[in-house]
């Protein structure tokens, strides 16, 4: 990690939503940091809040969801409370979104070069014709074959692959310091898969872009980001180097989900499961999150909620790694298990 | 192997006719358009063996286990049950007693459980179909029981599916699909809708009904890590055909076919063995207008000549078998997989 100022600095987030019954917290006190270069993973099961948590960062929540709290900077600069027409600014031009369809991001009805001259001349004070000629530069640099004849085609005449290429070119237009990509891979095909994050990879190394990876893939985590975050029910569980979350977990719920992967080598007679699912915002417990699956809970955890702390090389919200422990064990009761 | 098969398909084809319609045709002078689908498959299954179909999409595996189940009528071929063919449909009588033993999970638990029905009915729906009950305490009693295999209570009967989450519903399909007694099920991507933690549930549940039950599982995934862990054989399709089909060891230690390896290069390495993925370049060519010869031959590093223009047939090797001419001609080696034990 070089550079002593992060790219981005997430501080203490918050995201509600009000509904009829009652402001449901989303996102519950994040804060994290991406150093330049640096790719973060963010994985987490679904309702986990860790798409939200990209959309906080680049202005694009949802109404009626807003963020409560906390504070998002990049380069220094707060950008969370930035009027709408700024962050439009700062989108594009120094955070590139990638999101996880390439079909609903790319608009039907122009070609790629018009959607990409339009963001390279809304961002760069470029000519139509620079702005063409980077356009190409982009499309050849993510490696569609023959670009020079198919930057005038449709988003229809590309396959899922070569669209979700497009999409990256479109985040790259005005050279962001940062990428949101957002489920980049969900939609496609495994060996596809394969080439567009050998993509990604290559090109955070050859321009220095730090990546936010928000994906629910451990195998994509695996392979790309440097450091990882894992997310449950709205809070980080775990933030550590990717290599000691994925082999050494210290969170009960990170080792849960790595042991629920299946994995090729070992046949077991049965996977690792983790009983139950996660709340809904609505229900969650008092304590840590994570009490009513846990095998390791104690009387601690069903009141006190952990917050990160140190945990080897990684930093964990579980009280096991604090010195008063968890107290005394509380078994999990059978109906839990009732999935 | 051929007296133990249980399930036997053979010479399986469907076509689909995407053309456009006539009077365009005539107007535009445009030709007919079939997409081969599925192109001539054969499968043995044992009694009580889990057997994979693996593919990237728009190989044809949904497919296969559509017409499986008879949702789809076959182009040409046989789908032998237990001795009896089940492509070919006529009658009702023999045939609804077919049906009852072969039944089908989908992949979408939010879609594939009536919204309106409360979980009750849904699970009873076959058990009435069949008239597999006395009377209603009867009925209750095995709706009950269904939903405890599960483990789901007696009392979510009264629920509607909505009240559930992912994982839940698909309990909900599965405790359907063993509703009528079937000895067959046929699952369509039953995990890939859900979170890791609910697949590893699912999953389970799955191996653990198929020992208590003795059940024959045809089981369809992209995903070749689930795969590995439920089945006893698979086979890897590749638009429309099968290109490779073996023991689940032999396929994962000793893969032949060059689309096999590069299905397995291109699993996430989770053990951080710093063994590197080779992405390989190109795409599925569009089933409506497949390669010719081997089908795979544009995107494989070893086609030569014979590749373009003759199509591989499948050969039998180490128990399996495998339709490549550069494995036949001995011009690939095959050589063993290692995998790191994940510590």
């Amino acid at each position: 990690m070089a550079g002593n100022v992060p790219l981005l600095e997430v501080k203490n987030l918050r995201v509600e939503f009000p509904t009829r019954r009652g402001t449901l917290l989303a996102v519950d006190d994040v804060s994290f940091e991406i150093a330049p270069g640096e790719v973060l993973g963010v994985v987490g099961e679904s309702g986990a809040g860790k798409s939200l948590t990209g959309n906080a960062i680049i202005g694009l929540l949802e109404p009626p969801g807003r963020i409560a709290g906390g504070e998002v900077r990049l380069e220094g600069q707060r950008i969370d409370n930035l009027p709408y027409e700024a962050m439009r600014k700062v989108r594009g031009a120094r955070i590139g979104a990638i999101f996880q369809d390439p079909l609903t991001s790319l608009n039907p009805l122009y070609s790629v070069s018009r959607q990409l001259v339009e963001t390279i001349q809304t961002h760069l004070p470029l000519s139509a014709r620079e702005a063409r000629a980077r356009a190409l530069d982009l499309l050849k640099q993510v490696g569609i074959p023959g670009a020079e004849q198919r930057i005038d085609h449709y988003p229809h005449q590309f396959s899922g692959g070569m669209r979700q290429r497009v999409v990256i070119a479109l985040a790259l237009c005005a050279g962001p310091r940062l990428i949101v990509a957002d489920e980049p891979t969900t939609a496609l095909d495994v060996s596809i898969q394969a080439q567009i994050i050998a993509l990604l990879k290559k090109l955070c190394r050859e321009n220095g872009t730090a990546v936010m990876l928000v994906t629910h893939d451990m195998g994509v985590i695996a392979e790309t980001a440097d450091r990882v975050a894992v997310m449950y029910a709205g809070r980080i569980a775990e933030i550590g180097p990717v290599r000691d979350v994925i082999k050494n977990a210290r969170h009960p719920y990170t080792r849960g989900l790595m042991g629920s992967i299946p994995s090729l080598g070992v046949r077991t007679e049965r996977l690792t499961q983790i009983d139950g699912s996660m709340p809904r915002l609505t229900e969650i417990p008092a304590g840590c999150a994570f009490n009513p699956r846990c095998t390791a809970r104690g009387e601690r955890c069903l009141v006190e909620r952990p917050d990160l702390m140190a945990a080897g090389a990684s930093r964990a919200a579980c009280w096991l790694h604090d010195a008063r422990g968890v107290g005394m064990p509380v078994p999990l009761a059978r109906e839990a298990a009732h999935g | 192997m051929a007296e133990g098969s249980y399930v036997r398909i053979e010479g399986l084809k469907r076509y689909f006719d995407v053309s456009p319609p006539w009077l365009v045709r005539v107007l535009e002078g445009k030709p007919r358009q079939i997409v081969q689908a599925v192109d001539g498959i054969d499968i043995e299954i044992a009694k009580g063996e889990t057997f994979s179909l693996v593919g990237e999409s728009g190989c044809g595996k949904s497919t296969v286990a559509r017409l499986v189940v008879g949702l789809y009528p076959p182009t040409a071929g046989r789908i032998e049950f237990d001795g009896n063919d089940i492509a070919t449909r006529r009658g009702q009588g023999a045939h609804s007693a077919l049906r009852r033993r072969l039944q089908m999970i989908f992949q979408d638990p939010f879609a594939s459980l009536n919204p309106r029905w409360r979980v009750f009915d849904i699970i009873a729906e076959p058990i009435r179909a069949f008239g597999l009950s006395k009377d209603k305490a009867d009925l209750e009693k095995q709706v009950g029981d269904l939903l405890r295999q599960v483990r789901l209570t007696p009392a979510d009967g009264a629920k509607y599916p909505h009240e559930f989450s992912g994982g839940q519903r698909q309990r909900i399909s599965i405790a359907r699909a063993l509703a009528s007694r079937p000895e067959f099920l046929v699952c369509d991507e039953p995990t890939s809708a859900l979170d890791v933690s609910v697949q590893a549930q699912i999953l389970n549940l799955m191996m653990d009904l198929q020992r208590r039950l003795r059940l024959t599982y045809l089981f369809i995934s992209h995903n070749l890590a689930v795969v590995y862990h439920i089945s006893t054989r698979v086979g890897v399709m590749y638009l429309g055909r099968l290109v490779e089909e073996a023991p689940t060891d032999t396929l994962f230690r000793r893969p032949k076919h060059p689309y096999t390896r590069m299905l397995l290069d291109t699993i996430p390495d989770l053990d951080m063995t710093g063994r590197q993925r080779a992405p390989v370049a190109g795409e599925v060519p569009s089933p409506l207008n497949p390669p010719s010869g081997c089908s795979f031959h544009p995107r494989c590093p070893f086609a030569n000549e014979r590749c373009t223009v003759e199509r591989p047939k499948a050969l039998p090797i180490e128990g399996g078998s495998v339709a490549c001419h550069a494995i036949e001609e001995g011009r690939l080696a095959i050589e063993d997989r290692s995998y790191a034990a994940r510590g």
